[in-house]
């Protein structure tokens, strides 16, 4: 079991690293905002399949934490962008 | 492998496989909203089905329910994102609903 949770946390590290690609090749503001997104999810689910290949599973307790804080980066980029100018590509 | 253990490997890999369907969403998608509506909707199915598996493997109560609340904030999280981010989309492109 150990070593398939460990083959699932490598195909997520995987779609996180397509996440950091699209976030240094898209143009638009909101794109790189989602590729954001994906990366903090997959980030989640890659800790929470790591905290089970071993008992107890500490590593729940710092997935909890960066879920809990996963909604601020897209508060704070929607807040930057209404006080900027509304021209931008 | 007991089968409770077949049980979690199935639904941590709909999980996976639903990760994958939203990143080849924000890919492929053509319009901003689109790509925010694939990714943020799959995206949480994959978390709740990985959260339901691990939850399988977990035999302790607070564990399962520590599952459960990552997944309820992973949603809350991304329903509040996807708002705002359409949101402003949709004033920045002058205000049309397409």
């Amino acid at each position: 079991m150990s070593g398939f949770l460990l083959a699932a946390a490598l195909l997520l590290l995987l779609n996180a690293v397509v996440g950091v690609v699209s976030l240094y090749a898209s143009p638009y503001p909101a794109d790189r905002m989602l590729a954001i997104l994906l990366i903090g999810s997959t980030t989640v689910a890659i800790l929470l399949l790591l905290a089970y290949r071993h008992e107890p599973p500490v590593l729940l307790e710092v997935a909890l934490s960066f879920v809990l804080l996963a909604a601020i980066g897209s508060i704070a980029f929607v807040q930057q962008r209404l006080r900027a100018p509304p021209h931008e590509p | 492998m007991s089968g409770l253990d077949l049980l979690a490997v199935a639904l941590v890999c709909a999980g996976c496989a639903f990760f994958l369907t939203g990143t080849l969403g924000l890919l492929r998608f053509p319009d901003p909203r689109a790509r925010l509506h694939a990714l943020t909707k799959a995206d949480n199915v994959g978390l709740g089905l990985i959260c339901a598996g691990l939850g399988v493997l977990d035999a302790s109560v607070a564990g399962a329910l520590k599952l459960a609340l990552v997944w309820v904030l992973g949603m809350l999280a991304s329903t509040l994102s996807a708002f705002l981010i359409a949101r402003q989309e949709t004033v920045r492109s002058g205000g049309q609903r397409r």
